[in-house]
């Protein structure tokens, strides 16, 4: 097996394993999209009730949002982890290894992606069973939404991870993340119907990564005759992105590497 | 004797034009512990991550078990390992999950690295807590795992740099018993940065002095006190504010040499420390200053240091404004300078 895929791998595992043994950690990530999900979902229930809405179940509209928002917001702090691991000597420790570089920013987009996977199922399954939503797209539908959450998780993951190797403080990571998040997610259709928002709000959402993820996976999830030009298109600009934000991030790893 | 590690002329310039290294060669033979002396600041770290594959010279070459830390850098890692600064263990895994996952990073795997491992644990007596979260360690036991974790790959050469920074004085004792055994049971190679003088008497055979970014003075410890002749006569004032005037009448003492005023400390050097005291005390009288106490002692590393940069090693090691080295470290700077030897006057 080559090494970047083998070295990927333990840094998996390294991060897998400090997680599990935080399971309250794994709780407390899950509150927010639980939030969103039941109390948002359930105050916000008449909006359906707006003309041209388009939708007749909030639960149904907002649960593929509230998913791949949950991976936004996770993603942002996996610049934190390498933080971490800077300001203790870690990385250093494994950059002095015969270690493959890319598998040190890989190996935790992998874990993260792995959390994203088991918290998108409990999100899909809470709007299922608790909110009242259904989805007529099925295992294929769940399937996109979950592959969307994976791709964009990863594409802010690695831009949060270059990010962190440039500043090289957790304040500025904190507040660049704060402060990006929540504007990313008003700016797209994760709560709200575009087609009903101001002008210049679904123009600018048109570039943002968050509603190519919210629309694929809203698309795949609940519409009754899925439109798969729509689904794959986005599921490309997101594969894209990914690719765009790791070439960043190994930039960055590098130049982190020549200021030494 | 083959040469372990060959550096010639190693210039590192970091942003804001602060000259870290300014020329630096020298050659450690293979299977013994080169030690690498200076206060923070003065680029023993810098020469680390240069010769570790962490940081590139802007000139010079440097080659380390006859590998070019440029042009073989992955070679250079398989031949090395590194003990940093930090204990740079990872807190929210085992002591053995460190030292494995350190292990397959080599490409070590199986039966073979868990023996390793357990070995290593039993060797840095680590093996009742293996299985602990290392956040739960000390800090001398962090030490001893971070010392491990450089010896996973079974290197050739291990650099340690500043091991005992930060340890207690006892734990510090027994880290230089396992650093030298390691040296002479394995005949391993190991390039030591230090800013304890102590440290680097106690465990290097050949030392390399760091002042600003330039080597000032190699040689093993015995040699480099033998070119100091006599003795260190510290005499320390009553009150600041002693003048050259006070430095030039004591020049002119018969045997008295090098004469440095710091502060209220004046120090000097004199082949017959304890017959130049009374000569000396007079020598103050005349010019009006009062003494509070004055100690006679042999050679220290100490003394070589404020030969070779005019400056004490305390003075330079609190002056430190941040010349490059890229780390402050909190760890109080050390004179450890020996107990006098010959006569201390309480003399007024």
């Amino acid at each position: 097996m080559p090494a970047v895929i083998q070295h990927s791998w333990f840094m998996t595992q390294r991060h897998l394993r400090a997680l599990l043994r935080q399971p309250a950690w794994i709780v407390v990530t899950l509150v927010q999209p639980v939030m969103w999900l039941l109390l948002f979902g359930a105050l916000f229930k008449s909006i359906v009730n707006l003309p041209g809405f388009g939708s007749d179940n909030y639960a149904d509209f907002l649960t593929p949002g509230i998913v791949v928002m949950t991976a936004l917001f996770s993603a942002g702090w996996a610049g934190m982890g390498i933080l971490q691991d800077y300001e203790r000597g870690i990385l250093d420790r494994f950059l002095v290894t015969p270690s493959s570089r890319v598998s040190l920013l890989a190996g935790p987009l992998v874990q993260q992606s792995i959390v994203t996977v088991v918290q998108s199922l409990i999100i899909i399954g809470l709007g299922l069973a608790v909110a009242g939503a259904s989805f007529p797209g099925g295992v294929p539908g769940a399937l996109v939404t979950i592959v969307a959450a994976i791709l964009l998780g990863m594409a802010i993951g690695a831009l949060s991870n270059a990010l962190a190797l440039v500043v090289r403080k957790e304040e500025t990571v904190i507040a660049v993340v704060t402060s990006l998040t929540l504007p990313l997610s008003f700016l797209s259709g994760t709560f709200m119907n575009l087609a009903l928002a101001p002008a210049w709000i679904s123009d600018v959402a048109k570039f943002n990564p968050l509603q190519w993820a919210v629309v694929a996976s809203r698309e795949a999830l609940t519409s009754n005759d899925v439109d798969w030009g729509v689904v794959t298109s986005r599921l490309g600009l997101l594969a894209l992105l990914l690719v765009a934000c790791f070439a960043v991030a190994t930039r960055a790893f590098r130049a982190y590497q020549r200021a030494a | 004797m083959n040469a372990a590690i060959e550096a010639e002329g190693l210039i590192k310039t970091y942003p804001g034009d602060v000259r870290a290294l300014n020329g630096v060669s020298f050659s450690v033979p293979a299977g013994t512990i080169f030690g690498l002396l200076g206060p923070n600041g003065a680029g023993k770290s810098t020469t680390v991550k240069i010769l570790t594959t962490l940081a590139a010279a802007d000139s010079g070459t440097a080659r380390v078990a006859g590998l070019d830390v440029v042009r073989e850098p992955v070679a250079v890692r398989r031949a090395i390992g590194v003990v940093g600064q930090k204990n740079a263990v990872d807190g929210a895994a085992t002591g053995r999950e460190n030292l494995l996952l350190q292990g397959r990073l080599y490409g070590l795997s199986g039966r073979d690295l868990r023996a390793h491992v357990d070995d290593l644990l039993e060797r840095f007596t680590l093996a009742d807590a293996a299985d602990r979260f290392v956040r739960g360690y000390s800090g001398g036991m962090q030490r001893r795992l971070d010392v491990a974790l450089g010896l996973v790959a079974r290197p050739q050469v291990l650099f340690l740099d500043e091991p005992t920074t930060g340890l207690d004085p006892e734990v510090r004792v027994a880290m230089w018993g396992e650093i030298s055994t390691l040296a002479r049971d394995e005949g391993l190679t190991i390039l030591l940065t230090t800013h304890y003088l102590e440290e680097a008497d106690q465990l290097a055979s050949q030392l390399a002095i760091f002042d600003r970014g330039e080597i000032v003075a190699e040689g093993s410890p015995e040699q480099l006190k033998a070119e100091l002749r006599g003795d260190a006569i510290n005499v320390e004032l009553d009150s600041e504010g002693g003048s050259s005037a006070v430095e030039a009448a004591l020049a002119r003492v018969d045997g008295v040499r090098e004469v440095v005023l710091e502060g209220r400390m004046l120090r000097a050097r004199a082949d017959q420390g304890a017959r130049a005291v009374p000569a000396v005390l007079a020598a103050l009288e005349t010019e009006g200053v009062s003494v509070a106490a004055v100690t006679v002692a042999r050679a220290s590393l100490d003394d070589v240091y404020l030969r070779h940069t005019g400056r004490t090693f305390a003075a330079a090691d609190a002056g430190h404004n941040g010349n490059g080295d890229g780390h402050v470290d909190g760890g109080s700077p050390a004179s450890d300078a020996p107990e006098p030897e010959t006569t201390k006057t309480g003399g007024r």
